[in-house]
């Protein structure tokens, strides 16, 4: 039962992030990128990370994908639908990539990982939050100022010249 | 040191370190340095005369001297030079300085106001010094030196005004015609040497005596000493120069060419003359007779008065050379010092003559008429009457006129030459020369008396201009007509027709020292010599007669026609005015086709050699230049180098192309990197 | 399901398309939809790895963090993107190369 929903997931991901890479329309690219995140985001829970699944789908969907249909309004202009929305390298990109997810799966499969049988947590928010203030304190602060310097920079370039 | 050494030693320095000084700064000295050379030549002269002094108050016949030094020494030979002191140096020594200084004494008048006055009295000096080297070398190798020199002098001395292109050829043909002679010369020489390895006198003499050499050889190295005389005392073949070299100045003709330098072939064969073979001295004779004979044959038809001494000169050479020949050497050595007296007096009193004569000619202002020509003069006795005494007593002496010096000299010859007639009972042609030759040299020396001195001026308007010649040209005059009287040869005799006196008594004849007595002994030479002294006398005196009363009813008298007989002689007339044709013959055979060999191999090695063998070394390396131009420029400097270059600039070119701005193609090139690194992890 | 290569094939593919947005598409904000692909196939690896690997919550850490970065990374993009849109009036990648040689 809990493969068959699984497969179903995967499928949901693979397919929309064609979507997103092939469709030539941007809002259905931009729609299409919302299901692959709520997709990764069940992969997340599968993978019994509760709190960045939530986390995924707050941020990605709730911020990321927001701003990115913000930008595709704002600069959206009505072009013809035979303009192709690919360009050049397809053919050579195309060959390339497949090259590189050949590799990557060639590697995945030779690999001898590590298997070791892991327990569920009980609460991963209450540790990722302690490991946030002990361990990771520093990553956590430098990680402050970066979206503060994005912030800044992010409205300074969006200004408009007067 | 030796007193001899000392005075021979100064004789010949003084006059070098006077042609040196001369010739470097002469023109500096006050009066142009005459007296530099003059005094050289004079302290040469008292030298010499204190030698003599000494000679006859020693009155010793072996006196003899050797100095040596040791020029070049090796493993294998040595070479010393050195002077040989003996009577016969003595009296030479003396003859030469007394023309010598007679010469510079007479230039004094007779070169004033030359441009190069100075180099005049400097080439006197050198050519004295290099005389004195022949009389006093001891050695074939100084001798040989000192007989470049001379001939160098007189070279220089000949072609002295140069500007004049007949004086510069006579130079040139003077010493080219001595250095064939000189070929000759030089391969006796070293015949000898080779045979007995030593250049010095006494060694040679030694050697020939020990049989060394002998036979053919001896006789061809005394043939080839002789060619020597032959060239130098211009004896016929080679005698072309001597006619020619009178171009000079006339102190110079007086010197050189009358008394002394032709003199040193006769001397040199005097020196050798006991190593030479029969064979030799038969050649030396024949050749020397002939010269005499046709010289005097050519002379009579001679119109400028120093052609007929040069002449004379030609024909008395041989005298002495014939004497040689015949064994009288002795005789000719009187010959060579008597005759040295009074031809240069000859000399002096043409140059006399020709003096006055240019004289006259610049107060006329003509610059045509030849002032040398007999035809010209005429009548000049009481005009120039001191000239004309000494030249009738030096043309008394040279004909063999009893009373004078060339009576007792040219008598001993022509006994000589009796005297090997009657021993050998043959070479009766020798007489003929010997006595034709004593005719004729009576009548042309008279000849030329007469037509100068004698009879009604032939140019009256130059006559009455003419004055006698200044005192310092009149001295050697006087003083050398003096010497051609009989008495200073006989002495102690006082018999004028006697043929024995201190001359005889000092300088005695030496054995031939050719072995296996092929040679007639002294002994033999003077009974023989002996026997035929009265004939021969006799003889010359009729003939002397003759030859005086032919020329006197010719050109005095006027009795006998010259023209008349001229025409009845002309193919021998024409014969002797051409003077035998012999310069042509010489022009035809040898100078022409000489000339034609020299243009043809000037052909060959400018046009032919030059053109394709040293050019072609010149075009083959330009095409081999080319070849490694093209190969190192279009090859290596445009292929390999440039290249570099262009080929980088293509990469960059192309590689240009990936720089596309585009992000997108950077990133495909970077994933495009990670394929690959992953694919070469892989393998 | 319960193994960790299933995941991390799945990230792969993720990240290959991802790749291929970025190199091929034309207009600006379609890159960055890729780079947002590629980021969530290295968070999916993170996770992955915290589950099966050993690596247990620091996995999550770093998730977090990539998630924040690519926030922050989404706002200035777009900050640009939109610059260039009102200078040059097209978001066309393959117009912005005025660094081309």
């Amino acid at each position: 039962m809990i493969n068959i929903v699984f497969w179903f997931f995967v499928a949901m991901t693979v397919v929309s992030a064609f979507s997103v890479v092939l469709s030539k329309n941007l809002v259905y690219a931009a729609i299409s990128l919302l299901v692959t995140f709520l997709g990764v985001a069940s992969m997340y829970v599968f993978l019994w990370a509760d709190f960045m699944a939530g986390t995924q789908v707050m941020i990605y969907i709730g911020g990321i994908l927001i701003l990115i249909l913000f930008g595709i309004m704002l600069t959206h202009k009505i072009t013809s639908v035979r303009i192709s929305h690919t360009n050049v390298q397809r053919g050579v990109g195309a060959i390339v990539v497949l090259a590189l997810f050949t590799g990557l799966v060639w590697m995945i499969n030779i690999s001898p990982w590590i298997n070791e049988p892991s327990v569920e947590p009980i609460q991963t928010v209450e540790t990722i939050g302690t490991l946030l203030m002990t361990d990771y304190l520093l990553p956590f602060e430098v990680a402050s100022v970066l979206l503060l310097g994005a912030l800044i920079g992010a409205a300074v370039l969006a200004r408009k010249d007067d | 040191m030796n007193i001899f050494l000392q005075y021979t030693l100064l004789i010949y320095f003084l006059p070098l370190i006077a042609f040196g000084i001369q010739i470097f700064i002469g023109k500096r000295l006050p009066r142009q340095g005459d007296w530099l050379s003059i005094g050289a030549v004079l302290a040469t002269l008292v030298l010499s005369i204190a030698l003599f002094a000494g000679m006859l108050l020693d009155y010793n016949p072996d006196f003899k001297q050797n100095f040596s030094f040791t020029w070049l020494e090796t493993t294998n030979f040595k070479i010393s030079m050195g002077f040989l002191v003996d009577n016969i140096t003595i009296i030479m020594l003396l003859v030469v300085a007394i023309i010598s200084s007679a010469s510079h004494i007479y230039s004094l008048k007779y070169m004033e106001g030359d441009p190069r006055y100075s180099r005049f009295y400097a080439y006197l000096s050198l050519f004295t010094f290099s005389m004195n080297g022949i009389v006093l070398a001891n050695s074939f190798m100084l001798l040989y030196m000192s007989w470049e020199l001379v001939g160098l002098s007189s070279y220089l001395l000949i072609g002295f005004w140069f500007e004049k292109d007949s004086a510069a050829n006579a130079g040139k043909k003077a010493f080219l015609t001595n250095r064939v002679g000189d070929i000759g010369f030089f391969i006796g020489i070293m015949l000898l040497f080779t045979a007995i390895g030593s250049f010095s006198y006494s060694e040679v003499f030694a050697g020939v005596a020990a049989g060394k050499i002998s036979g053919t050889l001896l006789t061809l190295a005394g043939i080839g000493l002789f060619m020597g005389a032959v060239g130098k005392s211009a004896q016929f073949p080679l005698h072309i120069w001597l006619p020619d070299a009178m171009e000079g100045p006339t102190p110079v003709s007086a010197l050189i060419h009358a008394a002394t330098m032709v003199a040193a072939g006769v001397f040199m064969m005097v020196r050798v003359f006991p190593i030479l073979t029969p064979d030799a001295l038969i050649l030396i004779a024949y050749i020397g007779g002939f010269t005499a004979f046709f010289a005097a044959t050519i002379a009579i038809t001679r119109t400028d008065i120093k052609q007929v001494l040069a002449y004379s000169t030609l024909s008395q050479l041989g005298y002495m050379i014939m004497s040689v020949g015949t064994g009288a050497y002795i005789a000719a050595f009187f010959h060579l010092a008597i005759h040295a007296i009074f031809k240069a007096n000859l000399f002096y009193g043409a140059g006399s003559v020709i003096h006055g004569m240019h004289h006259s000619l610049d107060e006329l202002d003509d610059h045509e008429t030849d002032a040398q020509d007999m035809r010209n003069m005429g009548g000049l006795r009481v005009k120039m009457p001191i000239t004309y005494l000494a030249m009738v007593i030096s043309s008394l002496a040279i004909s063999g006129v009893p009373l004078f010096s060339g009576f007792l000299s040219k008598d001993a010859i022509l006994a000589g030459t009796l005297a090997l007639v009657e021993r050998t009972h043959s070479h009766q042609l020798l007489l003929f020369f010997g006595f034709g030759a004593a005719l004729i040299t009576a009548f042309y020396m008279f000849r030329m008396i007469f037509l100068t001195f004698h009879n009604k001026p032939n140019k009256p308007k130059i006559f009455k201009h003419i004055k006698e010649s200044p005192t310092a040209m009149l001295i050697p005059l006087v003083v050398l007509s003096l010497l051609s009287i009989f008495i200073f040869y006989t002495l102690p005799n006082a018999n004028p027709l006697s043929d024995q006196g201190w001359f005889t008594h000092l300088v005695e004849p030496q054995e031939s020292l050719v072995p296996g007595h092929i040679n007639p002994s002294v002994h033999e030479i003077e009974e023989s010599i002996h026997h035929s002294h009265n004939p021969a006398m006799i003889t010359s005196l009729i003939v002397a007669g003759l030859g005086l009363l032919l020329a006197w009813l010719m050109y005095f008298k006027k009795v006998i026609s010259a023209e008349v007989w001229a025409r009845r002689l002309r193919p021998l007339y024409n014969l002797s005015l051409n003077k035998y044709y012999i310069d042509e013959l010489y022009d035809k055979i040898l100078y022409q086709p000489f000339l034609k060999i020299a243009d043809w191999v000037a052909y060959l090695d400018w046009d032919v050699y030059d053109k394709y063998f040293i050019n072609g070394f010149g075009r083959a390396t330009e095409w081999f230049a080319k070849i490694v131009g093209i190969a190192d420029y279009d090859g290596l400097d445009q292929g390999i180098v440039d290249s570099f270059g262009r080929n980088t600039n293509r990469l960059g070119v192309a590689l240009k192309k990936l720089q596309t701005g585009k992000i997108q193609n950077y990133v495909l090139y970077a994933a495009l990197a990670v394929v690959i690194l992953l694919i070469i992890q892989m393998l | 399901m319960d193994s960790l290569q299933i995941y991390l094939i799945l990230a792969a593919i993720l990240f290959s398309l991802g790749m291929f947005a970025v190199i091929t598409r034309r207009n600006a904000i379609a890159v960055l939809m890729g780079i947002e692909l590629i980021l969530n196939a290295a968070n999916l690896n993170f996770i992955a790895f915290a589950r099966f690997g050993g690596m247990n919550i620091t996995g999550h850490i770093f998730a977090l963090f990539v998630i924040v970065l690519a926030a922050a990374e989404v706002a200035v993009a777009l900050a640009i993107i939109i610059n260039i849109y009102q200078n040059f009036n097209s978001i066309n990648v393959d117009e912005a190369q005025q660094l081309k040689q």
